[in-house]
């Protein structure tokens, strides 16, 4: 059996969780997932101004401070902290603990090969649109393959400390150690299913051990020191979640079962790039306080084809505010949101859409949110989002003037006029697997 | 006799692009038959009206009690374009549970 736990859901997750999970109960590997679908472009664009960055930046310092506990305890990393510049990440690793043996995961980073592609004849077509990706070819700002846990399996194969990738899958994370502790064969589809789901439930972090959890969370316990989760693997696929004994938090099948239904598509078919997963084959049972087992796990032939991640650039918005009290808080927010939008029209300013929330009243539910007739007071949030920068930054002046000029009580605008942002928008797209070689590299 | 869903079912949802998902899971896996009765795509449709734009999917697995719905075209654009402040739908699934539904009382017990 091996321990493998996941001590970060995203890039700004609980930054104490990691050191907790090294510190507080006996593991074998400590996964930590730091990049979302726009992080990748991010990160390019902080390589491009200094070419020593363009990875998560958290990830050395977080290393050099636990680097003692991964030692005496036998702990390995592996993460996707890389980015776009997985090498730099390593060298910084190694900086900041010398002793530390850091391999580096490489390829997935094709930014610089999509006209090749293209010139092939692969329109990697947005997978939601249809478009081919000429339409936005000049607006790229990173493109990456997500490589599954083959490639990572060699790395700890290595007897790595420290494992760092780049665009993985999050599931890879955790599939790759039992890839490597238990010899699992690329076509052993059951066992590299069962532990995707493993790495499927882990990778939100405390997601699967009572965070964010609709089951009478009043009563989990607590929240502040909440355990983050730990897979407790066997060579045959079945497998437990746990967390360490007297942290807070709660595991059971109720809690199993949302984080399974996270950003689930099509149940039948989990795609990776190492197999594809059935959740109805999935049974779960309660193995006492905090433990459940998982077991019964079928899983499918991978695909030929790797997703894509591409990010480019979009245009700008942003999104101001303004709070207004009782009486009448909402007609007076309707009334100034009235007046932005007949203003904005008169400036001739165009923009892609205008999109007003009334806080306290729709924001989250719209429609179908509970009637709230007469609330102390609302805020106003009117966003916009357009090609033309100067017409958003044109908007974000036109909403304090509405605290002398339009309906009275408005206030809550101490934080000036609102930041223009770029919008970076996701292109999903599909590639012939065999482009995309992986390399893996031991990092002096 | 009508009853709320989160009566009987408790929820989590989030994104995938514009598309949000929402898993509708039973207490107690023998309501799970009144989930496939009572929930429907069309009723979730129905329920969130202008939310949705586009059309919704559901799946189901009695392994967990549980129903899986895909909402198309429901956040605004989603991801960094939408305007929408639960621009990932963490809250939807908080609110199909006050969907009301039809229900024998003999089926869902004290």
């Amino acid at each position: 059996m091996i321990r493998i736990a996941n001590g970060q859901g995203f890039w700004g997750d609980w930054l104490e969780a990691p050191v907790r999970l090294v510190e507080q109960g006996p593991i074998d590997y400590l996964a930590l997932d730091y990049l979302a679908e726009i992080t990748m472009s991010i990160l390019q664009k902080q390589k491009e101004a200094d070419p020593k960055l363009g990875y998560a930046r958290d990830f050395p310092p977080l290393i050099g401070r636990i680097q003692r506990r991964l030692i005496e305890r036998e702990v390995t990393v592996i993460a996707n902290a890389g980015g776009v510049n997985p090498i730099a990440c390593a060298r910084e690793v190694r900086r900041l603990a010398p002793s530390l043996k850091v391999a580096v995961v490489l390829g997935d980073d094709v930014f610089g090969r999509l006209d090749e592609f293209l010139a092939a004849g692969h329109a990697m077509k947005n997978m939601d649109t249809g478009e081919p990706l000429s339409a936005i070819r000049d607006r790229i700002l990173s493109a990456n393959a997500y490589i599954g846990a083959f490639p990572l399996a060699e790395a700890l194969a290595l007897e790595a400390d420290v494992v760092i990738a780049g665009r993985c899958t999050d599931t890879a994370l955790s599939l790759a150690p039992m890839i490597h502790r238990f010899g699992w064969k690329a076509t052993d589809w059951d066992k590299l299913a069962a532990g995707t789901i493993a790495g499927h439930i882990v990778e939100c972090g405390a997601q699967c051990t009572g965070g964010n959890c609709q089951v009478h969370w009043e009563s989990i316990p607590d929240m502040a020191n909440i355990g983050y989760p730990i897979i407790e693997a066997e060579h045959d696929g079945r497998f437990s979640i746990t967390k360490h004994e007297g942290t807070g938090g709660r595991v059971s099948v109720d809690v199993i079962k949302e984080q399974l239904l996270y950003e689930l598509g099509d149940p039948k078919n989990y795609i990776t790039p190492d197999c594809v997963a059935d959740f109805t084959s999935i049974q779960l049972k309660d193995a006492g306080p905090d433990r459940v087992q998982v077991s019964g796990i079928r899983g499918a032939a991978r695909p030929a084809t790797l997703k894509l991640s591409i990010a480019y650039s979009y245009g700008w918005k942003a999104i101001g505010t303004l709070v207004y009290s009782a009486p009448q808080a909402l007609e007076k927010s309707r009334a100034a949101d009235r007046i932005v939008r007949q203003r904005l029209l008169q400036l001739g300013l165009k923009f892609d859409e205008i999109y007003t929330e009334f806080f306290g009243v729709n924001a989250c539910h719209g429609p179908v949110a509970v009637p709230n007739p007469d609330p102390p007071e609302v805020q106003l949030r009117i966003g916009v989002r357009g090609q033309d920068q100067k017409a958003v930054d044109r908007f974000t002046r036109e909403l304090i003037p509405l605290v002398l000029s339009g309906p009275p009580t408005g206030t809550g605008f101490g934080d000036g006029r609102p930041p223009v942002r770029e919008v970076v928008a996701y292109w999903p797209a599909l590639i012939p697997r065999e482009l995309i070689q992986t390399s893996v590299e031991v990092v002096e | 006799m009508k009853i709320a869903l989160s009566r009987i079912a408790h929820a989590r949802s989030g994104d995938k692009g514009d598309t949000s998902n929402i898993g509708i899971i039973a207490f107690d896996a023998r309501h799970y038959p009144v989930l496939v009765r009572e929930v429907t795509a069309d009723r979730v449709k129905h329920f969130f009206g202008e939310m949705v734009k586009g059309n919704v999917e559901r799946y189901e697995l009695p392994n967990l009690g549980a129903l899986n719905f895909l909402l198309h075209e429901a956040l605004g654009g989603g991801g960094t374009l939408s305007l929408r402040v639960d621009a990932q739908g963490k809250t939807l699934g908080a609110a199909l549970l006050r969907m009301e539904i039809e229900v024998n009382e003999s089926e869902i017990g004290k």
